[in-house]
């Protein structure tokens, strides 16, 4: 065997990397599920395979087309959350929240939801009526209505108590191309809030982890702080909610469909002491774990500052901050600079986090 | 190998001989303090927690003699760029 | 940002004393002469890549990666085997994280998992042992992994078992011991290593006695290291000052932490419970006599070896993986002839690729980055 550089090698990992990626499990794992690698291999080397079209193609979390005059966005999200209620919301919140951000973050007005309810047998009609009414308080409160909806009810077991599925319309009124394929160099990143507080709570409201905190999900609907920064910075290329996979992942998508580097600085990232020390003893990084009320946006460089101070004008962005930046070198790669001096990659996440000992 | 946390002891559990809750930047849990028992262990002290155990009493003595080492090492690193940059504009 | 930030955490991860560190790192490095400092705990490894230690230090000073990682020992057929447990009638397997996603000849417990079995993830050994109070018709098996760091966390686990007379846990037991797989190591002919970096975890329990050897019969300088940036380089500067002087000794980074004699209620907790096994085997480096714990007779309604009738699955190595040479420090990660190629996180091969603390893994997520841009300065 001829010997290989470390050059050559790390050389042919960047290509594997960019190869168009094959399912080679052969039944669905919970990694699948996790917003990481294995969730891209799935969406790209069989869903966008099978249903390959212009508005599907660039994978946003909505498709935006016209129909008449109208620039419209359409999203769907099914939502399977455990436990059902906890600190700061519960599932109904969330599917009304989650499919509200989902259009926000392309610059829409959320407009009108359907909501389908997938129930288990024995599942109580009081939790039902709770969730119920979470999700009409949820809807008032971010402007939209449940116009249509659908109800199945499966044999005990086949369900875990409630799931829920929403999809969306909202009506783009702004001239605004929203797209992870639309950072440049010297563009700025931005996050609208602390991170984290979302998936700490859930994980640690199952209970499992005997770890208690004060901690509340940041679940709420961005429109108005999406509107905010429209307003504060014209130019603004993307936006995205940083859900499953959190701000890491959000960064690596960006990183890959606009062939940039994501050069992030960990010390200025807004975390809350109580989720750092939770992902201490779990040795997970908060970079990774979902938030369900907050956006990573990239804006112009100019136009960073206005930005953050039009978020902080807003008790959801009070905590808004500048994250990192825009590199053209190594195009697709996410990079982080430690409060410690030194730098590090940020892959996107192969499976859920999970807790280590080691 | 093992992770292991620095936490600070809130309460001992009366009910539960043996377990404490700890924080850590907020969050708490309890953990199994039966291993450093001996060393007396009370509220306010500081421990390294592993899978759910107080492996050790953190000594916060030790912990400042080797933070006062790193201090000085700075002082004379900073001491020997000033020297430099005032030799240069020499 | 933090603004309170975390004690005992953040005051070791500042820069400035960093790069202080880092010129005195300097100044006790001869030259053209080559330093081959082993860390040999995984967290250290973790900690090297993820804050970028090597940034600091002069290229004569080469960090070797060592096999303290029980995620990257554990041979696949004790994974196999603990695939089998949970796959019993009747059986709950509780499992740390780290262990999910390692793969035995038969996929994963994850794979376990989407196939039927009940696995469930815990945080700590009690953990089963509630699980065990509240399924009183199933039988709970913890898949205990680990060095001295988490074995007497596993004793104190069974002695409780005992005094509550729960009658359906048992613990499938892999337990670990450092230092017959240093001295497997120190024997290896091709060993390019001139000083240790401890683990400071493993010492809390086991003390810095039992490094002793080391220093006096092999000549290697040994530091027992904390796990924070800044600890790590002071260990670094203590061998460095150490091999200058011509000395080698064992002595403690981690004083905060580790008492020179470790911890006696621990040690006689697992002496209570345990006994080592004749010989075990570790992945990429064979078997090693003495170098592992199984549940004394005593206990042994608590054994789940000795309550399920195992198979005791021998699987080889994967001829393509390089994952002992890697552990014994003889490659880089990056010389394994499958690194980053068929062996990635998302497909690991060998278990260094599978544990976000095995040397590949750090190197692959963390690392890659730095090498490239060193060495696009170097070219420059």
């Amino acid at each position: 065997m001829t010997q290989r550089t470390e050059q050559e090698v790390l050389e042919r990992i960047e290509r594997i990397r960019r190869r168009r990626p094959r399912i080679t499990d052969e039944r669905i794992t919970l990694s699948h599920g996790s917003g990481g690698k294995a969730t891209h291999t799935l969406i790209d080397a069989l869903f966008l395979e099978a249903f390959r079209n212009p508005f599907l193609e660039p994978l946003e979390d909505q498709a935006v087309f016209s129909v008449g005059a109208e620039r419209l966005a359409f999203t769907t999200d099914t939502y399977v959350v455990s436990p059902l209620f906890f600190p700061g919301g519960d599932i109904g919140d969330l599917a009304v929240n989650g499919t509200v951000n989902d259009l926000a973050v392309s610059g829409a007005r959320p407009l009108y939801l359907s909501a389908g309810f997938v129930l288990e047998e024995g599942f109580p009609i009081a939790d039902l009526r709770r969730i119920v009414a979470s999700m009409a308080k949820a809807a008032e409160d971010a402007g939209v209505q449940i116009v249509t909806g659908d109800t199945k009810v499966v044999q005990r077991g086949k369900a875990d108590g409630c799931f829920v599925n929403t999809a969306g319309i909202g009506v783009l009124e702004r001239p605004v191309r929203l797209s992870a394929a639309a950072a440049r160099p010297g563009d700025a990143v931005i996050v609208s809030g602390p991170v984290g507080d979302h998936g700490i709570t859930i994980m640690l409201a199952r209970g499992e982890l005997g770890i208690e905190s004060d901690l509340r999900s940041d679940t709420a609907p961005l429109t108005v702080l999406i509107g905010l920064l429209l307003d504060a910075a014209p130019q603004t290329r993307f936006v995205r909610d940083a859900t499953r996979g959190g701000v890491a992942t959000i960064c690596n998508e960006l990183a890959l469909a606009s062939g940039v580097a994501v050069v992030l600085d960990e010390q200025s990232i807004p975390v809350r002491p109580e989720v750092r020390g939770a992902s201490e003893i779990l040795g997970i990084d908060p970079l990774y774990v979902a938030c369900e009320g907050r956006f990573v946006a990239v804006v112009a460089g100019d136009e960073a500052e206005a930005a953050v101070a039009a978020l902080r004008t807003h008790p959801q962005g009070a905590e808004a901050a500048v994250i990192g930046r825009i590199a053209d070198d190594p195009p697709g790669l996410v990079l982080v600079t430690t409060g410690f001096g030194g730098m590090r990659i940020i892959d996107m996440l192969v499976g859920d986090p999970l807790p280590r000992i080691c | 190998m093992c992770l292991g946390i620095p936490g600070e002891v809130l309460t001992l559990d009366v009910e539960r001989p043996g377990m404490a809750t700890v924080n850590v930047g907020g969050a708490r849990r309890q953990v199994n303090v039966m291993l450093i028992e001996e060393d007396g262990v009370a509220p306010g002290d500081w421990v390294l927690i592993h899978v759910g155990f107080a492996l050790a009493k953190i000594d916060e003595e030790e912990a400042r003699l080797t933070l006062s080492y790193l201090e000085e090492m700075g002082q004379a690193y900073r001491d020997e760029l000033q020297a430099l940059s005032e030799s240069r504009i020499d | 940002m933090a603004p309170e930030g975390m004690r005992f955490v953040d005051e070791y991860r500042d820069r400035e004393k960093a790069q202080a560190l880092a010129a005195n790192i300097a100044t006790l490095v001869e030259p053209g002469r080559r330093y081959g400092l082993m860390e040999i705990c995984g967290g250290h490894t973790h900690t090297i890549y993820k804050h970028g230690i090597e940034d600091y230090l002069p290229e004569e000073v080469q960090l070797v990666h060592g096999p303290g990682c029980p995620v990257c020992v554990i041979p696949m057929g004790r994974v196999d085997d603990a695939i089998w447990i949970a796959e019993q009638e009747g059986v709950i397997m509780t499992s740390f994280g780290d262990l999910l996603r390692v793969p035995g000849a038969r996929g994963s417990f994850l794979d376990a998992k989407a196939r039927g079995a009940d696995i469930q993830m815990v945080y700590s050994p009690l953990d089963s042992l509630r699980i065990a109070r509240n399924h009183p018709d199933r039988r709970v098996v913890f898949m205990a992994i680990g060095f001295e760091t988490t074995t007497p966390s596993t004793a104190m686990t069974v002695l409780r078992a005992a005094a509550e007379g729960l009658e359906n846990f048992s613990v499938f037991c892999n337990h670990v011991t450092i230092i017959p797989a240093l001295e497997a190591i120190l024997a290896s002919p091709d060993l390019h290593i001139d000083g240790f970096i401890g683990p400071g975890h493993v010492s809390t329990v086991i003390g810095c006695e039992p490094y002793r050897f080391i220093a006096e019969k092999h000549g290697r300088p040994f530091v027992v290291a904390g796990f924070e940036p800044l600890d790590i380089l002071q260990a670094i500067q203590m061998l460095l000052l150490q091999l200058r002087e011509g000395r080698s000794e064992v002595e403690n980074q981690y004083t905060r932490v580790v008492p020179w004699d470790g911890n006696q209620k621990a040690l006689q907790a697992i002496d209570e419970v345990m006994e080592p096994r004749p010989t075990f085997e570790w992945r990429g480096l064979g078997w090693i006599p003495d170098s592992a714990m199984r549940i004394r007779e005593k206990y042994a309604r608590f054994d789940a070896e000795r309550i399920f009738d195992v198979p005791a699955t021998r699987v080889a190595d994967p001829p393509a993986c390089q994952c002992g040479e890697v552990l014994r420090g003889t490659i880089k990660p990056w010389e394994c002839k499958v690194f980053g190629t068929a062996c990635t996180p998302e497909t690991p091969i060998g278990t260094c690729m599978v544990s976000s603390e095995g040397a590949c893994a750090a190197y692959y997520n963390f690392g890659r980055f730095t090498r490239l841009r060193v060495r696009q300065a170097g070219s420059a």
